[in-house]
């Protein structure tokens, strides 16, 4: 579905991501871990558009995304939940569900799926006229994972949902997203709870200050010596 | 009756303040820059509905339609040839930028058509004057009045209900999670230079109509008056622009019934640095803390 083959990308004579390959097939909840400062976000932003890579290609459903502009990617089905949420905090909830549409023009659809974001996050419906300045961290997670789900994408990027959040909440977090993907949506998932993102992933890619180290299934690296010291918390 | 009456002017006159802060706010709030050549905006405006008036003949509402249009195609074109490619340099680099189209504009007006001032014909609306209360309130001020009460609430409307409204918000608050809904950012920056520049426009009409004489400079002062207005209101902050005028209008009105018309220009600059000692965000502004 996605083929990332040997990016580089720099912020002004930065180089933070070292010629990066990945894939992610349909289906899939891929995971992406690796410490603070690596590349992880990087690589998310230069896949969504807001950063163009300098070499390198990026092949999303057998044509070439990169440097596209955000919003043709996301026509084309690729949502990124940001990190640190950046939900708009001057908005209501609803009003954040309905910029995620943004680019949708069916309204009788967008308000049938602002209906099933509530059902999949009951928490949101409660509050749906309240400023989403004023919700807990969960509350906004959950609002921008719902407000991606709006634009109805075929690959969905969140990076590190369960930053910041408590444990229960990151297992509700960590439910959902499981759910979202049997209804079919392809995950790319970043973080820094190895752990976690391992349980509910099929496959994960390890990097280290912009490269990709490791690779493999979730399972093989679970079991990986190396892996369980360097991330696992040395268990 | 006198006050009532300054309260009247007073209000006028803070309409059209608040009409222009209005597009200094809306550009602030979305790319940070204080577009220092609104003003000039102004003055086309004025400049454009004079000629509409006096050389097309048109009356007051095509000619106010006229020159919003000509205005917000003129403040889309100053984003994009001068605002545009700096959207990642300094702010000074900006602030530069936008003072020297200032006087280029002024120069420019000033060179095409000499520097010589021209009076709005007294005939574009009717004026009579009626007693309320004992005041002579002109028919003019309260027409004045309610043609920029309107355009205020086209523009809550366009903000809150429309689609385009929702992405200038957006693109205000976060310009990157606004590209990651879609939304062409450079497009709503355009949008927002357009109507901004548009009520700049409408505010200069307004002003040649009441005020009749108009001139290459004449949107210097009050540029910065309603640059005062609109960070008393909350640089920002639409609401807060509104308000900002409509007190600013007031207070001047009232040091003039007082008796210190000479004061009347100073009065806006003691409250710009009033409120930059006491309250800097302003009124409507708050102290934003960030929930992380
Ligand atoms: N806007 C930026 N300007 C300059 N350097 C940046 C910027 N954002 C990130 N970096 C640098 O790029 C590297 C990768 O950052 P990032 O992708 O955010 O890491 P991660 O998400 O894995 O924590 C880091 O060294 C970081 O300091
Ligand atoms: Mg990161």
């Amino acid at each position: 579905m996605l083929k990332v083959n040997g990016i580089d990308v720099f912020y002004g004579n930065i180089h933070a991501l070292k010629g990066v390959s990945l894939e992610i097939n349909e289906g899939e909840i891929v995971t992406l871990i690796g410490a603070n400062g690596a590349g992880k976000s990087t690589l998310l932003k230069t896949l969504s558009g807001l950063l163009k890579p300098k070499s390198g290609t990026i092949e999303y459903l057998g044509s070439s995304i990169s440097g596209k502009a955000p919003q043709s990617i996301v026509k084309s089905g690729i949502s990124h939940v940001p990190e640190g949420r950046r939900v708009f905090a001057n908005m209501s909830v609803e009003e954040n569900l309905e910029l995620g549409a943004y680019l949708r023009k069916d309204s009788k659809e967008i308000r049938k799926d602002i209906q099933s974001v509530y059902e999949l996050f009951p928490r949101l419906e409660e509050r749906r006229k309240q400023l989403s300045g004023t919700l807990s961290g969960g509350e906004q997670q959950m609002l921008a994972m719902g407000r991606a789900i709006m634009a109805k994408p075929k690959l969905l990027l969140l990076d590190e949902p369960s930053m910041g959040l408590a444990p229960l909440m990151v297992k509700t977090i960590f439910q959902i997203i499981e759910k979202i993907n049997k209804d079919g949506t392809t995950i790319l998932l970043v973080e820094q709870n190895a752990n976690m993102a391992l349980s509910v992933a099929d496959r994960a890619y390890v990097i280290e200050t912009g490269r990709v180290e490791i690779s493999g299934t979730a399972a093989e690296l679970q079991a990986s010596e190396e892996i369980k010291k360097a991330y696992l918390g040395g268990l | 009756m006198e006050w009532l009456q300054q309260l009247i002017n007073g209000i006028s006159l803070g309409s059209i303040y608040a009409l222009i802060a209005l597009g200094y706010t809306m550009v602030y709030g979305i790319i940070k820059l204080i577009n220092f050549a609104h003003g000039d905006v102004f003055m086309v405006g004025a400049f454009v509905g004079f000629y509409a008036i006096k050389g097309w003949g048109l009356g007051f509402f095509p000619a106010l339609l006229f020159s919003m249009a000509f205005c917000a195609v003129f403040g889309v074109l100053i984003e994009r040839i001068a605002y545009k490619r700096l959207r990642n340099a300094t702010r000074i680099a900006a602030l530069i930028t936008a003072i020297g189209m200032s006087l280029l504009i002024e120069y420019g007006v000033i060179y095409a058509r000499g520097a010589q001032p021209e009076a709005y014909p007294d005939n574009v609306l009717p004026s009579t004057s009626f007693n309320l209360f004992g005041a002579q309130i002109s028919s003019q001020s309260l027409f004045i009045l309610s043609v920029s009460v309107g355009l205020m609430i086209i523009l809550q409307f366009i903000v809150h209900r429309t689609k385009i409204g929702k992405a200038m918000r957006a693109v205000s608050h976060d310009m990157d999670a606004a590209r990651l809904m879609g939304i062409n950012v450079d497009r709503t920056i355009s949008y927002t230079f357009a109507i901004g520049s548009a009520l700049a426009g409408a505010a200069g009409v307004i002003f040649g109509v009441y005020y009749t004489k108009i001139e290459p400079l004449m949107g210097i002062i009050p540029g910065l008056k309603a640059f005062v207005a609109a960070v008393l209101g909350g640089i920002g902050i639409i609401p807060g622009a509104m308000v900002g005028g409509l007190i600013l209008g007031v207070v001047e009105s009232v040091v003039s019934a007082m008796g210190f018309s000479l004061w009347r220009d100073a009065a806006a600059f003691i409250i710009l640095i009033l409120i930059l000692i006491f309250r800097p965000s302003g009124i409507f502004g708050k102290n934003t803390r960030e929930k992380v």
